[in-house]
């Protein structure tokens, strides 16, 4: 993506969430002043709004606060809504970020051994993983893992992000409680909140494996076959070596874009994960403001979500331009 | 002297229609000589050089009375032992450079692990060697060329890179499938004569895969000409226009030359009885 | 006996004799090709019966998927008269998942119309005009890719309002930029063919090559995309359902039942668990059958 590109497609995206914001069946005045406010309140609001002026004016009165990071007021708790926002997002980082965790470190070796040994039982168990990932609901398969896992076994937390008991326990610093506990050395906090996160980020982890994994095994199958692979057995290397030294290398730029993608992904899947679980996160925060017909928040949130997929994107991007020599 | 003895080869892949006999029984020896194996696509010249370092995959299956390197039968060997003989004995050059060198590997990187793989020496020393193969290939201005990556090399110089990484372990047998097949015209001779120059100074056996006939019979002492997975005739390289065989012959015709211009040049016939016939003997 | 021999060897053939007989026959091949992949035909088996079940919904259903019961509330699974159990206000687990099969077919098939319809017309128009037209188009579809989907519909449905057909309009409008691409890159490269030359010397115009000649082209590509995006365009909608922004009350939808029966998950577990399993089994057959098709129509990116 060039420069201009990325510009066109952040206008774009705003462009898209400033129409649904003008198309909503909810007058931002009404809600505001309320229904018995006079006419002359009404239509000071109406102009302290902008929303006397053109579309395109108001349009770009819109452009000029999101650049400095202004989305509005919720019309639920009257506070800013880039404020919410700060708060909530980094528990859904934190959720994204460990279930991406998951699906690497589990994704990429299922994937290469499925292309190495294609055919072979490993092969046919990585399909039925990613199958069965591809085709399941995740909010139902988070509600069985609950049922599972936290109310028959008892092995984990259930919702939320930490017991009742330990809200607030360690100062918020970064804002994800793993880190923060850690910080603190609050060894007790950091416990129970892996008891409450393992469940939800093994959810997304599989999705996200699923994912990672087809994608894997179909690069290195395209690379398995090509000739330099046997360049590099004519050389007398070890299997292991031709596969990883060589057919991997290879695929690393494009493994880059996937888990972007994947990373991408997971912070949208992470909107129903994030119910089911009653996590504090942007998902939830985005949803809650939409049964309520907060508008301001839900377009904010939509905005950030689809700046980080935009974001993401670049940086893929640019890690593919530091990685493939061929693309200097 | 025998440097390999290649008894009743087969190569076989199955398919959804039965098996498909790429190699039919094929024999051979090669001794410090340039044997050119010549035939059309599909004939099993490719296979034949592949499977010699049991290169095929399954479900591919190889089958030989033996194949002997130096007394010992490759077909016995662990996949282990194999890879000594890889590189460091048996060596091959295959066809588009472009292709069968690693894109995301510098070109020095590649040669210096093909002389690491079977040496035990610094990596100063192994890049020492690497610039003087290079120098040996007449690539000049080797440093550079160490740290290019292969897209940024012509087909010509791709070719003699890969040639000298093929030959810095020292092999005492070059496989050469195609060589010059993907290369311009311009610089196909330059490649042969730098590669055929090395074979010779080093005592080397040398295998010439290729479809072209006159380059063949040009850099090679002895022909073996496949037809369908068997060897049909076997020639030495300067009486290839001797040749008695119909599909030789048929091949000969097929080309124009400039001793003896024709009006028009004849269509191959075929004739399915070349293929049921058995195969005819490689050895010397 | 043998008139089923000679309709065999006639489809079969490898010299066609008319225009509608080399495409019976090749249908007639892929079809075979198909059949061979057992995983495939079981999901077409799947979906077929679905299809049955929906179209004859109220003579299997045991009873009616509205009908309450107050006195019979979360009744168990293998209950006398309730197979599945009853939900919490006593209406029949069964019936409803069998009523709902028939939602879940309305919105796949409309989303499936409308989707890869748009994205076909923005997509050949863009790949045939060429220059600021293809820009301008592609740009959009940039944009739309660029939104994380769940999230767009969700943005879309609040601002037309919760209902089913609002969340199939917003499905698709998530879902078209993909086949603008594909259908783009296809048109691209058979503009660029010879056949089209000639038929542009014949005289045709634009819209005769494109609805004539470039759109039936387009068609398999898009088929096997669509295939394999159905187990998530039935996905979005269990979510959206579950978000209670699809289908409303009391729709008996897959996705708003399992909303609902999550408020007793932990001790009438199955309320919620089994209009999951219809959603994982119909998703589950689409993508056995997309990737069936896929191998047929387009064997370049098969798995096999």
């Amino acid at each position: 993506m060039t420069f201009g590109s990325v510009t066109v497609t952040m206008l774009g995206l705003l462009f898209v969430t400033f129409i649904i914001g003008r198309v909503m069946p909810i007058d931002p005045v009404l809600s505001i002043v309320g229904e018995r406010a006079s006419k002359s309140t009404y239509d000071a609001v109406y102009n302290q709004l902008g929303l006397d002026k053109p579309l395109l004016v108001q349009f770009f009165y819109y452009i000029w606060d999101v650049l400095h990071g202004d989305f509005g007021t919720s019309l639920l708790n009257a506070r800013p809504v880039a404020d919410d926002i700060r708060r909530v997002f980094p528990a859904t980082l934190e959720l994204a970020s460990l279930g991406v965790l998951f699906g690497i470190v589990l994704g990429v070796p299922l994937g290469v051994i499925a292309a190495v040994r294609r055919g072979s039982w490993i092969d046919q168990i990585a399909r039925v993983v990613a199958l069965v990932g591809y085709s399941m609901p995740i909010f139902w398969l988070g509600l069985m893992g609950l049922l599972v896992f936290y109310g028959i076994l008892g092995w984990v937390g259930g919702p939320g992000r930490v017991g009742i008991f330990y809200v607030d326990v360690v100062p918020s610093v970064t804002g994800m409680i793993l880190i923060d506990s850690i910080i603190d050395g609050n060894w007790t906090v950091f416990k129970d909140a892996f008891s409450h996160i393992i469940l939800p980020a093994s959810l997304l982890g599989y999705y996200s494996l699923a994912y990672v994994s087809r994608m894997t095994r179909s690069f290195m199958l395209e690379q398995l076959s090509a000739e330099y692979i046997t360049t590099a057995r004519v050389k007398g290397m070890s299997e292991r070596a031709v596969i990883w030294r060589h057919a991997f290398r290879n695929i690393r730029v494009q493994l880059i874009t996937v888990i972007a993608l994947s990373y991408a992904n997971l912070l949208e899947g992470s909107v129903l994960t994030e119910i089911i679980f009653s996590w504090p996160g942007i998902g939830s925060y985005i949803t809650t403001a939409l049964l309520s017909a907060d508008m301001n928040a839900v377009l904010g949130g939509t905005v950030v979500v689809g700046l980080i997929f935009i974001l993401l994107n670049i940086f893929s991007d640019l890690l593919y331009r530091v990685f493939d020599p061929r693309a200097k | 002297m025998t440097l390999l003895d290649v008894e009743n080869l087969w190569v076989k892949f199955p398919t959804r229609q039965g098996i498909f006999d790429a190699v039919r029984g094929v024999s051979f020896t090669l001794g410090r000589e340039r044997l050119g194996i010549v035939g059309e696509s599909g004939s099993g010249k490719s296979m034949t050089g592949r499977a010699i370092l049991r290169l095929i995959r399954p479900p591919g299956i190889v089958t030989a009375d033996h194949i002997t390197l130096e007394g010992q039968d490759l077909m016995t060997l662990s996949e282990r032992d194999m890879r000594d003989v890889r590189g460091q004995k048996i060596s091959m050059v295959m066809q588009d450079p472009k292709f069968s060198l690693n894109p995301v590997m510098t070109i020095g990187d590649q040669i210096i692990e093909a002389y690491r793989l079977h040496s035990k020496s610094t990596k100063a020393q192994a890049y020492d060697k690497a610039i003087a193969m290079l120098e040996a290939v007449a690539i000049r201005d080797a440093a550079r060329v160490m740290r290019a990556y292969p897209h940024e090399m012509s087909g010509g110089m791709g070719q003699r890179i890969m040639i000298a990484m093929m030959l810095i372990p020292n092999p005492k047998i070059l496989i050469a499938d195609e060589p010059t097949s993907a290369l311009d015209v311009s610089v196909q001779r330059q490649v042969l004569s730098i590669m055929d120059k090395l074979v010779t100074e080093r005592g080397m056996g040398l295998i010439f895969i290729s479809h072209d006939l006159n380059l063949v019979s040009e850099f090679c002492d002895r022909v073996l000409i496949m037809y369908a997975g068997r060897i049909v005739e076997v020639c030495d390289a300067a009486n290839l226009h001797e040749a008695q065989h119909p599909y030789t012959r048929g091949l000969l015709n097929s080309l124009p030359r400039l001793d003896a211009p024709r009006k028009r040049l004849e269509v191959l016939k075929r004739d399915p009885a070349w293929s049921e016939a058995p195969s005819v003997g490689g050895r010397q | 006996m043998s008139e089923t021999q000679t309709l065999r060897a006639w489809l079969l053939t490898d010299a066609p004799t008319s225009r509608r007989h080399a495409k019976l026959a090749s249908l007639y091949k892929g079809w075979l090709s198909l059949r061979s992949n057992s995983m495939a035909m079981f999901g077409l088996a799947i979906l077929i019966i679905l299809g049955l079940i929906a179209a004859a919904a109220p003579l299997l259903a045991p009873h009616d998927p509205f009908f309450q019961d107050l006195g019979n509330r979360l009744g168990p699974l293998g209950a006398e008269d309730h197979v599945l159990g009853t939900d919490s206000l006593g209406r029949d687990i069964l019936s409803r998942l069998i009523y709902g099969s028939r939602i879940t077919l309305y919105i796949v098939t409309l989303v499936a119309l409308i989707a890869p319809i748009a994205g076909l017309l923005v997509g050949t128009v863009s790949g045939y005009a060429g220059g600021w037209i293809d820009m301008i188009l592609m740009r959009i579809t940039d944009i739309f890719l660029a939104f994380p989907r769940l999230v767009l519909a969700l943005a879309f449905v609040a601002a037309l309002g919760a209902g089913i057909e609002n969340a199939v309009l917003a499905i698709s409008l998530t879902a078209w930029p993909p086949y603008a691409r594909i259908a783009r890159a296809e048109t691209l490269t058979i503009r660029s063919s010879d056949f089209i030359s000639a038929i542009r010397l014949q005289g045709a115009g634009p819209l005769r090559i494109i609805t004539k000649h470039i759109w039936p082209l387009c068609i398999s590509s898009l088929i096997v995309r669509v295939t394999l995006d159905m187990a998530g365009i039935i996905l979005a909608a269990a979510g959206l359902g579950f978000l209670g922004l699809g289908a409303q009350p009391p729709s008996p939808e897959w996705g708003a039942m399992i909303s609902e029966g999550r408020r007793f998950i932990l001790d009438y577990w199955w309320v919620a668990t089994m209009p999951g399993l219809a959603i994982f089994t119909v998703s589950l057959a689409f993508n056995l059958l997309g990737d069936g098709l896929r191998d047929v129509l387009d064997p370049k990116d098969s798995g096999q």
